[in-house]
Parts: C-alpha cells; sequence; structure tokens
C-alpha cells in the first residue's frame, strides 16, 4: 500500500497515543469495569492499524521486522500458561487463584454489594488480562502487516 | 409473536449469511456470508441469557436490582476471536488462490493438477 | 433454470422453512425457567474471587480452561498465516 498525503499523516500521528491509552486503560480495569484482555487488545490493535494504513506499508515493515513480533506473542503465552501452573503449586489444582486473602500483592477483597473498589484486588485475573491483551495485540496486527505487505509486490512477479 | 423479535433477527441474518454462500460464484462474498452466518449465531447465544427488567452483571456502582446472566457472555467472546481466527486463514487462502489461477470465479479452480 | 440452481433453492426453502418455524415457537424472549448455575456465580463472586466484574471472573477463573483453549487456537492462526506468507530469500 502506498502512503497517504500530509494532512493524514499529521493527524495521525497527534490520534494514535490517545487511542493507545485508552486501550490500555480498558486492558487494566478488566476486573473492575466492562472489559477485559480481549476487548482492549482489539482497541490497541486498530490504532496499530491505522498507522500501517496512513504511513504506507513499506515504511512500517521497515521500523518493525516481523520476526520480532512473533516474540512478544510467545512471551504472552508463555505467561498466561506459567500463571495457570503457579496455581497447580500453592493449591494443587490447576487455574487456582492463590493471590485472594493476603495483603500484598493483589488480595484485597471487595464489598459485598454494589459499590466501589480498588485496583488492587481479584488477585491473578490482572495479571491475565496482561498476559492475554498483549498476545491479542501482537497477533492481530502481525496478521494485518503480513497480509498488507504481501499484497504489494505483485507486478515484479513474485511470489 | 411480537415479543420473539430477536429470534427472528436471529434468523434472518442466518439466512441472509446462507444466501450469499449457496448462491453467489465471487469468492469473497462467499467469505461474507460465513461471517454473517457466524455473527447470527454469536447473537443468538446473547439473547438466551437475558431476564426482563435485568441490569449488567457488575458490581461497580451498579443500581441494583435482578441481573443478567454471566456465562452466556463469557462463551460468546471466546467464540468472537475463533471467528476472527478462521476469517484471517480463509482470506489468507483467497489471496494464495488469486495468485495461482488469476481469477476468483470459483466454478474455474476446480482442477486438481498443476 | 438449470439443474443445479433448481436444487439449491429446494434446498435453500426448505431450510428457510424449518427455521422460521422453529423461530416462532421459542419460549418468550425473557422468561427463563431454571437458572441455577448463574445464580451461584452472582451470590459469591465477590468473596471466591475478589472482582466486581462477573464477566471476567467466568473468564478468567471460573471456566479459564476454555480461554486456555482460545488463546491456542488464536496463535495457531497467527503462526498459519505468517508461514503462508513467507518468502524464501536466495542469498
Amino acid at each position: 500500500m502506498t502512503e497517504m498525503s500530509k494532512i493524514v499523516r499529521t493527524i495521525t500521528a497527534i490520534a494514535f497515543p490517545f487511542a493507545m491509552i485508552y486501550g490500555l486503560y480498558v486492558i487494566a480495569h478488566g476486573h473492575l469495569t466492562p472489559g477485559g484482555g480481549f476487548q482492549g487488545g482489539a482497541v490497541v490493535a486498530s490504532a496499530c492499524a491505522m498507522i500501517l494504513v496512513a504511513f504506507g506499508s513499506k515504511w512500517t515493515i521497515d521500523k518493525i521486522k516481523e520476526k520480532r513480533l512473533s516474540v512478544f506473542e510467545s512471551v504472552g503465552a508463555i505467561a498466561f500458561i506459567g500463571l495457570a501452573f503457579f496455581g497447580l503449586i500453592f493449591g494443587a489444582v490447576f487455574f487456582n487463584n492463590f493471590l485472594v486473602g493476603n495483603d500484598y500483592l493483589f488480595g484485597i477483597i471487595p464489598v459485598v454489594g454494589s459499590g466501589l473498589a480498588d485496583i488492587n484486588t481479584a488477585g491473578v485475573i490482572p495479571l491475565m488480562n496482561f498476559a492475554v491483551g498483549l498476545k491479542v495485540i501482537v497477533g492481530l496486527f502481525a496478521i494485518v502487516l503480513v497480509m498488507a505487505y504481501a499484497t504489494t509486490n505483485y507486478k515484479e512477479g513474485k511470489k | 409473536m411480537i415479543y420473539n423479535i430477536p429470534y427472528i433477527a436471529v434468523v434472518c441474518l442466518i439466512l441472509i449469511g446462507l444466501y450469499a454462500l449457496v448462491f453467489k460464484r465471487n469468492l469473497i462474498k462467499m467469505v461474507i456470508g460465513i461471517t454473517l452466518i457466524e455473527s447470527g449465531v454469536n447473537l443468538f447465544l446473547i439473547t438466551l441469557g437475558y431476564r426482563k427488567g435485568s441490569i449488567a452483571p457488575i458490581y461497580t456502582s451498579s443500581p441494583g436490582g435482578i441481573m443478567a446472566l454471566p456465562i452466556p457472555q463469557a462463551l460468546t467472546l471466546t467464540s468472537i476471536v475463533i471467528g476472527v481466527a478462521v476469517l484471517a486463514l480463509m482470506l489468507s487462502l483467497v489471496i494464495h488462490i488469486y495468485r495461482h489461477y488469476g481469477t476468483l470465479d470459483v466454478r474455474k479452480v476446480r482442477r486438481l493438477k498443476e | 433454470m438449470s439443474k443445479r440452481n433448481l436444487a439449491a433453492a429446494v434446498f435453500f426453502s426448505i431450510v428457510a422453512v424449518v427455521f422460521i418455524f422453529s423461530a416462532l415457537l421459542m419460549h418468550p424472549f425473557g422468561v427463563l425457567d431454571e437458572s441455577d448455575m448463574d445464580d451461584y456465580v452472582i451470590e459469591n463472586t465477590q468473596e471466591e474471587t475478589g472482582a466486581n466484574n462477573g464477566v471476567t471472573s467466568v473468564v478468567f477463573d471460573y471456566r479459564g480452561f476454555d480461554t486456555l483453549g482460545e488463546a491456542t487456537v488464536l496463535f495457531t492462526a497467527v503462526a498459519a498465516v505468517i508461514m503462508i506468507f513467507r518468502r524464501l530469500k536466495n542469498d
């Protein structure tokens, strides 16, 4: 894909941080408000796809190589499975929520009934939200990037 | 009969998707038909879990009252993500077919050799 | 019409009649008979998991195994798409 005009590129560079902060907010508050790992990951991937459309696929793939993207996705998947296996050590059940009840990391139990709560509640769920959110962001952006780059060199006869 | 409008909407979505899958010849239109069928099934899963006059199943500053069922909403989330994965693979295979045969007509890409 | 179009039209009309007939005979929208599993989740989700969000506690705590399967499907799809469009570089 070729790049767009100078006005579109400037406005995209201004609007990209706001979209990314909104997506990270949806991921981080997944245990208090509607949202979570998958929804926030889709929002940030849409912001990254906006960058790809405005700046052209050749410029984007010169900045970001796809080999580095697959490392991030593997880190997200291993973190998710590692958190599931940690529950096996502390309670003899797979996917055990072992951080509920202590006062250190994420263990405060909120007031029963409708009301506000802190962020450091809900045990191991925010850590799982971060792992799944990283996986979804990198996965969806890699799909769009590879497909956009593979359809630009068609006229030269490459395969 | 007027109380069943969500179920009639689900049936309309599935029938439009099935029409695009059976009667059209372009490959991209058939992929769009498959996505429409999958959207209809997700809508059906969510409308099965609603109680009359209920609110969302979230406790943060909620106005109080009966809550809707949270388990169908969780399973629909998984179904949407699986639909995205299947759509990505279908589109990449369509791009590969177009490069090899030069056409997108589904009745001309039937040769098994070459 | 050709024979193939006639067979497709007959099949499609049979399926359409069956679907519309069953959509009009469903139970009324919004009236549920039994919902024991979801009542247990709504009652006990703040003491057992500590989350204020019922849907997130079902996705990641009560039914975390389905989320593991879905993460595997997403990883496989991304790996397959990258592998289809890989170009072999001749040095």
